[in-house]
């Protein structure tokens, strides 16, 4: 396992308007928990963007690479694909490459249809399940190429959670129970699998609001609880990437506050990705950001270089709010 | 202009009466509404009529002896006995033809909504269960008598030497389960494709098989639908006539055929209520009108009551939803 190395693209080039607070926090290998709070937030005034406090108080203690994302380009050849700018034969992600570590929160940000989600859907396959969809260059977990991983198990170290908060119809436990058992079966039975499961929910920081309601149907918890649950579900395979698909775009304020603690606090047990179109959400949880816009990957950086002082124009735009 | 003046009526309209006076409406608009009133009432007369006809005349020939006893020869109402027979037969073919439907409609749904390929295949398969469900029955009849007389499928009918006689409850409830099964199909699919896709997505996405996702998250969000296509499949098939009269043999009493037990019955042949309704009708052989209403009424019970089930049903399956 490697530690810290570069990402290979559009990287913030040191002697071009390089922000001198943010830089540091990126390039040294082992970073402080001292620096980073100080360098994020102080490297603001760059543009108008203005934001909340961020949730993460300090820098995780250790990143390590999980996956990578080399040169990647989707492209979806029928017009049958379900998401944005994929007009028949044209790509909807050109030429992508993004590290994914475990020890920090990346956020893709960007306008609708630019091919955050469908980026964010290849890291487990799930583009396959697009009809026409064809993906070139080459996305490795932990140094393997993913293609040659068989898909329900890759799946299973790369989970994924949707927009939707989407716990199956059946009740609390099972929802959890159904993904840790083997295939289509009702084996192992409930007893065995007791102590995964409340692992799971505690993991999602649920346990403590469900535990009496364990047998009650998913589908009767609030939003916030349902994604939580969705994050449960996720978390109980005991993945090495966790995917988040704008989890919060679907509830309510305190809901999002806790789901985005609970996300700060996961990074460190998994690698977590999240596609979100909130900057300031970005802004609040993220440790590296990239920004996408028409399927290209503009600017990748950490939160405080893309936020406080963008390269690109059009990062700087769309972070002080000219588009998207 | 004219709009925005149609909106401030209809808002001040909402404030004084909760319903728009149809006085207040166009000439052939009124008229329009006079023909479907016209239409309902007329509509709603005859199905009255027709159960409350049955009723009375049902109820004045219905004793309980008639449901115990079974039929026999004989010229006149007290020697020809009641309809224990057809009663029996009914719920047999019922049965057969249900166990034989259901698997086969759930698979082909399953199949057709989820998998889809090969494409052409899937499309062939479509239309021949939409053309399925425009066969009329008795054509099906005749095809059933040409299919079990063959020698091939001797084993499920009486033969005598090498003559098969081909009319059996087997013959009948395969058959029969023609007639129910475009109505699963359609109910299933209809079931399935009303789950939105990121519940299959979500499944597929920590590492769950295909046929997992099937069997144990779509399927049972499903039921309601497979429940109410079954309901209505055996409803048809209760109330088909012609393949009965055809398939099952002229008898009215349950002809086994060999020794097994209930092989034997399965064997042989037999009348349901709706052949005994056919052969008491004032055009029947037996012509016993009296018997006729009397297993009429049962048989009209029994539908209505199958209908109720199909409503309660529906109804209750609207619980699942996710929030949209």
């Amino acid at each position: 396992m490697e530690f810290m190395s570069p990402p290979p693209v559009r990287w913030l080039d040191p002697d071009r308007e390089a922000p001198p607070a943010a830089a540091p926090g990126q390039h040294e290998p082992e970073r402080t928990p001292e620096q980073a709070p100080v360098t994020q937030n102080g490297s603001a005034p760059a543009t108008s963007f203005v934001s909340a406090p961020r949730r993460r108080v300090q820098a995780s203690h250790f990143a390590l690479d999980r996956m990578q994302i080399e040169d990647v380009s989707i492209s979806y050849t029928e017009n049958t694909a379900v998401r944005g700018a994929n007009v028949k034969g044209k790509a909807a992600v050109r030429s992508v490459s993004l590290p994914v570590r475990q020890g920090e929160v990346l956020a893709l940000i960007g306008p609708s249809g630019c091919g955050k989600t469908t980026l964010l859907r290849s890291l487990n396959r799930l583009t396959e399940m697009t009809r026409g969809a064809s993906l070139e260059g080459r996305i490795t977990l932990d140094g393997v190429d993913i293609t040659t991983i068989e898909p329900t198990l890759l799946r299973r170290r790369v989970t994924m959670v949707f927009q939707q908060p989407n716990p199956f119809p059946m009740s609390v436990f099972d929802n959890i129970a159904y993904v840790l058992r083997e295939m289509g079966s009702r084996r192992p039975r409930k007893r065995a699998l007791e102590g995964p499961v409340l692992d799971a929910l505690e993991r999602a920081g649920l346990l403590e609001e469900v535990r009496a309601d364990l047998d009650h149907p998913a589908l009767r918890l609030s939003g916030g609880q349902q994604q939580r649950l969705c994050i449960a579900r996720a978390l109980a395979v005991q993945p090495e990437v966790l995917l988040l698909d704008e989890p919060c775009s679907a509830l309510d304020p305190q809901s999002t506050q806790v789901i985005e603690d609970l996300i700060v606090r996961l990074r460190e047990e998994v690698a977590v990705v999240i596609v979100t179109h909130n900057l300031q959400q970005a802004y609040r949880i993220a440790d590296n950001v990239g920004f996408m816009y028409l399927g290209e990957l503009v600017e990748y950086g950490t939160v405080g270089s893309v936020f406080g002082s963008p390269r690109q124009q059009r990062t700087r735009d769309y972070v002080s709010g000219a588009f998207g | 202009m004219s709009g925005e003046a149609v909106t401030t009526q209809t808002v001040i309209a909402r404030h004084t009466r909760p319903v728009e006076a149809s006085s207040t409406w166009r000439r052939t608009d009124r008229l329009g509404l006079a023909i479907c009133w016209l239409l309902g009432l007329l509509f709603c007369a005859i199905a009255a009529s027709i159960v409350i006809f049955m009723m009375v005349q049902g109820i004045r020939y219905l004793s309980p002896s008639l449901l115990v006893t079974r039929p026999t020869a004989g010229f006149s109402q007290s020697q020809t006995g009641g309809f224990l027979d057809p009663l029996i037969g009914t719920v047999v073919v019922a049965l057969l033809g249900v166990a034989i439907a259901l698997p086969i409609g759930v698979t082909i749904a399953v199949w057709l909504t989820e998998y889809g390929r090969p494409f052409a295949l899937a499309r062939a398969a479509e239309s021949t269960i939409e053309m399925l469900a425009g066969i009329p029955d008795i054509v099906l009849a005749l095809f059933g008598l040409l299919i079990f007389s063959s020698p091939i499928l001797g084993f499920l009918s009486r033969t005598s030497g090498h003559v098969v006689f081909g009319r059996s409850f087997f013959a009948a409830g395969a058959m029969l389960s023609l007639v129910a099964l475009p109505l699963i199909v359609g109910s299933t699919r209809e079931g399935l494709q009303a789950i939105p896709a990121h519940i299959r997505e979500a499944s597929l996405a920590v590492g769950k098989t295909r046929f997992a996702t099937i069997r144990r998250v779509l399927l049972p969000t499903a039921r309601p639908s497979v429940i109410t296509g079954t309901m209505l499949g055996l409803g048809r098939i209760i109330g088909d006539t012609a393949i009965i009269v055809v398939l099952l043999g002229a008898t009215l009493t349950l002809n086994q055929a060999g020794g097994t037990p209930v092989i034997s019955l399965l064997k042989g042949t037999g009348s349901t209520l709706t052949s005994f309704i056919y052969e008491n009708a004032p055009t029947g052989e037996a012509n016993q009108p009296n018997k006729a209403y009397a297993a009429a009424f049962v048989l009209l019970l029994v539908v209505l009551a199958l209908n109720l089930c199909v409503d309660v049903v529906g109804r209750r399956g609207r619980v699942v939803s996710w929030s949209s």
